[in-house]
């Protein structure tokens, strides 16, 4: 996408951004209330369900990595049996969680008010009474200069609800929708058994719609501008835009708006893509790994992803170069993942470190040859079979790096480990997290 | 998936039947519903219930809701499926 023009507009009601141009993040500083005011245009009202039926008719879904057409999900809460329209809960989820992934932290570091913006609106959409921004801090936001951009609408008495700013704690669960909602009401971070759904019974046991924070940013334009004019961009089963986080073997990685069922090839090639490079992990560490260059004309959509065996997820593309060894790559996912299990469910709590061990032994090990069998069939133990999809997300990877790297599983098994497997890792670890 | 044992040729619908859920997080393996409903319940290598997907046929209900009322966390559930 292009930047619109060369500076915020000053006067008058702004245009609309067109199909191919920049929609959440036209600069690379901070908009402050007055300029994205100018940018975008006041913070729209009406009456709520008008809106609830903007965002259905848009065919957003939900870019925190589920995909649950955000319309629905509102409707679902607004619905909610209870007192009417009060006291439900919104949360603003901005976690980010996922190690590989640098979008949220980018958009809320740059288009706050965005985000504030989808807040008010879908907490009058839903009738809430709370909401909170709950934020990680792994891409560099700023919980003061989140707490300066409240403050600042405060001022303009913009939101009628006051937002709340919640650091969510680390570790690669917290940012899962029942995980933060167990924090919320003073629990430890982890996932709860569903149902009772967000919807039905979340935050101080309210109705509460949780959204990821990009999600927010799109309702936030969806009000402003309209449903036709977002589904301009994107393919008619992945409507709108989406911010992806490029990482890897390219010259300029980072956070880039795009809109959906741009080809894949045109994403890297616009990032630098080094070659060669032999795979791509698409989707974050839930997800799938891509054969290259094969992948390179698939589209980056949730219809083009699926039909390549992948998914979008929260919009993770890690690019492994030619000189890495995939299985190295994988096993220190994996063990990374085992180490985030929550230990609350026993087949996750048992399965996962067994698994990340048997694919350490093929990476770094001498393994033989049952070893795949019995990969395979710990991965079927797994997925499925938690209450969060921790275990279904690792057994999924595993078995996609499989796949891929079929070659170089025969190549460990017969000769050892490969040179590559003991270079510099590609995918990030966090270390922090490991305990 | 597997198949059930009745197929479909009952008086009660398919799609109307209840189904065996686990809540994996109260689960403690301590293994009763195995014992009870080894028809539709299965130990994964640590002892923990694999359910077989789908309806519960109408001849196991009865011994599908000894299970339930066995389960010492309370975790094995019949839910009614979703409408």
């Amino acid at each position: 996408m292009t930047v619109r023009g060369s500076a915020v507009p000053s006067a008058g009601r702004p245009p609309a951004p067109g199909p191919r141009d920049l929609r959440l993040i036209v600069r690379d500083e901070p908009l402050s209330l007055a300029e994205h005011t100018a940018c975008y245009g006041p913070l729209p009202s009406g009456p709520p369900d008008l809106l609830i039926a903007e965002v259905e008719r848009s065919g957003l879904t939900g870019r925190g990595g589920g995909a649950f057409p955000a319309g629905r999900k509102m409707r679902a809460v607004a619905g909610a049996r209870g007192p009417a329209r009060t006291g439900r809960v919104v949360i603003a989820n901005g976690s980010e969680s996922e190690p590989a992934s640098s979008k949220d932290g980018v958009l809320l570091s740059r288009a706050p008010h965005l985000v504030l913006d989808g807040i008010a609106l879908c907490a009058s959409a839903v009738g809430a009474d709370r909401a909170y921004l709950c934020v990680g801090h792994a891409a560099g936001t700023s919980d003061r200069a989140l707490a300066r951009a409240v403050a600042e609408r405060a001022g303009a008495g913009l939101d009628s609800v006051p937002v709340e700013i919640h650091p969510t704690a680390g570790g690669y669960l917290a940012g899962q929708e029942s995980a933060l909602i167990s924090a919320l009401n003073g629990n430890a971070p982890v996932p709860t058994f569903v149902p009772p759904r967000p919807a039905e019974r979340g935050a101080h046991r309210r109705p509460t719609l949780v959204l990821n924070v990009e999600t927010l940013a799109h309702i936030a334009l969806i009000a402003r501008f309209g449903s036709e004019w977002f589904a301009a961009a994107g393919t008619p089963g992945t409507p709108g835009s989406a911010l992806v986080t490029v990482t890897g073997a390219v010259q300029r990685p980072g956070v880039r708006e795009i809109p959906l069922g741009t080809p894949l090839g045109e994403l890297l090639h616009r990032c630098g893509l080094i070659k060669p490079a032999q795979a791509v992990l698409t989707g974050g560490y839930f997800g799938t790994w891509l054969p290259l260059p094969a992948a390179l004309t698939v589209p980056v959509s949730h219809e083009g992803m699926r039909a390549a065996g992948a998914s979008l997820g929260p919009g993770v593309l890690a690019v492994l170069p030619a000189a890495a060894c995939g299985l190295a790559e994988t096993a220190r996912v994996a063990s990374f993942l085992a180490a985030q299990n929550a230990g609350q469910c026993g087949p996750c709590r048992n399965g996962l470190p067994a698994l990340a061990e048997a694919l350490n032994w093929i990476a770094f090990g001498q393994a033989g040859p049952d070893i795949i069998g019995w990969v395979e069939q710990l991965a079927g133990l797994v997925a499925g079979r938690g209450a969060c999809h921790l275990p279904d997300g690792a057994a999924g990877l595993v078995r996609s790096a499989l796949t891929v790297f079929a070659a170089d599983v025969q190549a460990h098994l017969s000769a050892g480990p490969c040179a590559r497997a003991s270079g510099p890792p590609v995918l990030p670890v966090p270390a922090r997290w490991a305990q | 998936m597997s198949q059930h044992p009745d197929g479909g040729s009952s008086r009660q619908p398919p799609l109307r039947r209840p189904q065996l859920r686990v809540n994996p997080i109260a689960c403690d393996a301590h293994g009763l519903c195995i014992e009870l409903l080894p028809e539709l319940i299965t130990a994964d290598p640590w002892g923990y219930p694999i359910i077989t997907p789908g309806p519960v046929p109408l001849r196991l209900q009865p011994l599908a809701r000894r299970a339930v009322a066995a389960c010492p966390t309370l975790a094995l559930m019949l839910t009614s499926p979703p409408r």
